[in-house]
């Protein structure tokens, strides 16, 4: 007997947690479908299929545009930041020097910034560089988030990498750059991709640096765009159009992320629990 | 591990950092280092370049029998009260909530993949989109919450749940709970999975039940793993700005110190004011940060190999 409600209890708890997890999102998508004066009648199923609010982000606002501005933007740092760090991890976990730790630490402590710690010094450098306004400067500006968390996370799996990999190498003559992209390259290659995955998604969700460093709509990035959509009124905000895009915004990432869920749990792991 | 002589090895290793460590000096040190800079000016967003050196003044000053300065000013202490009650509150729930998610996960079931899945959604949709759904939900004429509430005679009128004084906190810690407790339960997850079996083995056959197996085996054994993720969560809480800037926009009851330092620095334009407030906020985070490394490093738990 006591068995019996101890089940129904577990059962009852896992369908809380995935109502929780599942059921504000799935929201978006029915108010998505919802126009007029439907949208101020509350459903908890979809009446309607009205694609009139797709059709409304990407015609009438320059959303493909703010689409294509993330893209560009967190494929640029995630590149440039594997790019770096690669041969940076290698040096961290595979050579001995003087300072290694103080310089571990340091990194981890510059991913632990508070960003608005930056915003006036990095607003000075991008305006100085003749990057605001441009996907430049936004590129620039991330690889605060991006660069010590990658460092950080493939120092982490290249100690794991069996030191004999490199020995053999060492023997016959390679240098450094030979051993991190021809030997530990292949290997790393699966972790590469869960941290560049990681770094892909701080870039794509970044706010604060895209509201304050870009200006005019169609240098800006998705969360942005989302944030200051307004309506035909400041007290009319169109609920129905800001659904419809944060819906078609986060299906692609919640696919690529279902998608590598093992990759993305491993590479949080790593980040996190053995620091 | 070391390959060749010391020396060699050294060098080597300092080229290899050296892209990597000039790249970070160049978006993390130099504009730390001008924020500072700027902190100790009457620096103006239109006119950097025209920044005059007034010493501490942005932070506290004395001025014909007043107190002027961040530090004397009633909104900054405000900020700072709402990030702490935020940070508080909000991690400690996640941290409880995100334990029982991965207890649950860990367990065996059919459907557990699917599960976990679920939970992840939340991590991947951008803070802003979940600021804008939960504004949507928590909206007060036309809000699902109100309309669910309403049905089971909980209220019997709707709340502005975002405007209210008394409710805008709690607003804003149930969005970031939703947005931030798969964190937690990843983690936790991931930190019950290193247990060993044979402690859970040793327990049963000592004739522990789950609850005190639980509380005096598995929780002691995860608790360093535990304390690197609440040290990440709230890191990220006290340094929010993204969900209150959307979801309760302007109000002053939920203001954060992210979101004061940017309105001083961008809406008031006033660069050495704001300035001043975010490298509060850097030392702050650097005590809170070294102080907790220092605690961390003396546990001999913790000497993972470093």
């Amino acid at each position: 007997m006591r068995r019996g409600f101890a089940r129904i209890g577990f059962v009852a708890l896992v369908l809380a947690i995935v109502l929780f997890a599942v059921f504000p999102f799935y929201y978006a998508m029915v108010t998505s479908l919802k126009t007029g004066t439907a949208l101020f009648q509350v459903d908890y199923l979809p009446r309607t299929l009205d694609w009139d609010n797709y059709r409304a982000v990407f015609r009438d606002q320059p959303f493909g545009t703010n689409i294509l501005n993330s893209v560009i933007v967190a494929a640029a740092v995630v590149i440039a930041s594997l790019g770096l760090s690669l041969t940076a991890a290698y040096a961290l976990a595979r050579k001995a020097f003087q300072g290694r730790g103080l310089l571990l630490m340091t990194i981890l402590g510059v991913s632990m910034f508070p960003q608005v710690a930056v915003l006036s010094g990095m607003f000075e450098l991008v305006r100085g560089l003749g990057l605001y306004n441009r996907l430049g400067g936004l590129m620039l500006s991330y690889l605060i988030l991006t660069l010590p968390f990658t460092v950080w996370v493939l120092t982490t799996f290249t100690r794991r990498l069996p030191v004999e990999l490199e020995e053999a190498a060492v023997l016959d003559g390679a240098g450094p750059l030979t051993i991190v992209f021809r030997i530990f390259l292949p290997p790393l290659a699966p972790a590469a991709v869960s941290t560049g995955l990681l770094a892909f998604v701080a870039a794509w969700n970044e706010f604060l640096f895209a509201l304050t460093f870009t200006l005019t709509d169609d240098q800006r990035t998705v969360p942005v765009a989302i944030a200051l959509m307004s309506g035909a009124s400041e007290f009319e905000l169109p609920w129905g159009q800001i659904m419809a895009a944060s819906v078609a915004v986060t299906l692609p990432i919640v696919a690529l992320v279902l998608l590598f869920q093992g990759r993305i749990v491993a590479g949080l792991t790593a980040g996190a629990v053995k620091g | 591990m070391t390959s060749g002589i010391a020396g060699e090895g050294t060098r080597v290793a300092w080229w290899l950092l050296a892209p990597t460590l000039i790249v970070l000096a160049l978006v993390a040190g130099w504009p730390l280092a001008r924020t500072i800079w700027f902190s100790l000016t009457d620096a103006h967003l239109a006119d950097l370049a025209q920044a005059r050196f007034i010493g501490l003044e942005n932070y506290l000053a004395r001025d014909g029998g007043g107190w002027f300065g961040v530090l004397a000013d009633p909104l900054w202490w405000r900020a700072v009260r709402n990030t702490f009650v935020f940070a508080l509150v909000s991690v400690s729930l996640e941290t409880l909530l995100g334990l029982v998610i991965a207890l649950v996960l860990q367990a065996r079931f059919p459907g557990r993949a699917l599960v976990r899945a679920a939970v992840l959604i939340p991590w991947a949709i951008p803070t802003i989109v979940s600021a804008q759904i939960w504004g949507w939900m928590l909206h007060d004429q036309f809000g699902l919450i109100n309309d669910l509430l309403l049905r089971v005679d909980l209220i019997d009128q709707p709340l502005a749940w975002t405007a209210d004084p008394s409710l805008s906190m709690g607003a804003v810690i149930v969005a970031d709970l939703w947005k931030a407790t798969p964190f937690m339960a990843l983690l936790s997850l991931a930190a019950l999975q290193l247990v060993p079996g044979e402690c859970l083995d040793a327990a049963r056959v000592d004739g522990a039940g789950a609850w005190r197996t639980f509380w005096f085996v598995t929780l002691p054994l995860i608790l360093p793993a535990l304390g690197v993720a609440v040290l990440f969560r709230s890191l990220d809480a006290l340094r929010i700005f993204d969900l209150i800037y959307v979801l309760t926009p302007g109000s002053e009851d939920t203001m954060s110190m992210s979101v004061f330092a940017r309105q001083q620095l961008v809406d008031f334009q006033d660069v050495g004011y704001g300035s001043a407030a975010s490298s509060l906020l850097f030392f702050f985070i650097a005590a809170c940060t070294i102080g907790f490394m220092a605690v961390a490093r003396l546990r001999p738990s913790q000497g993972v190999n470093r």
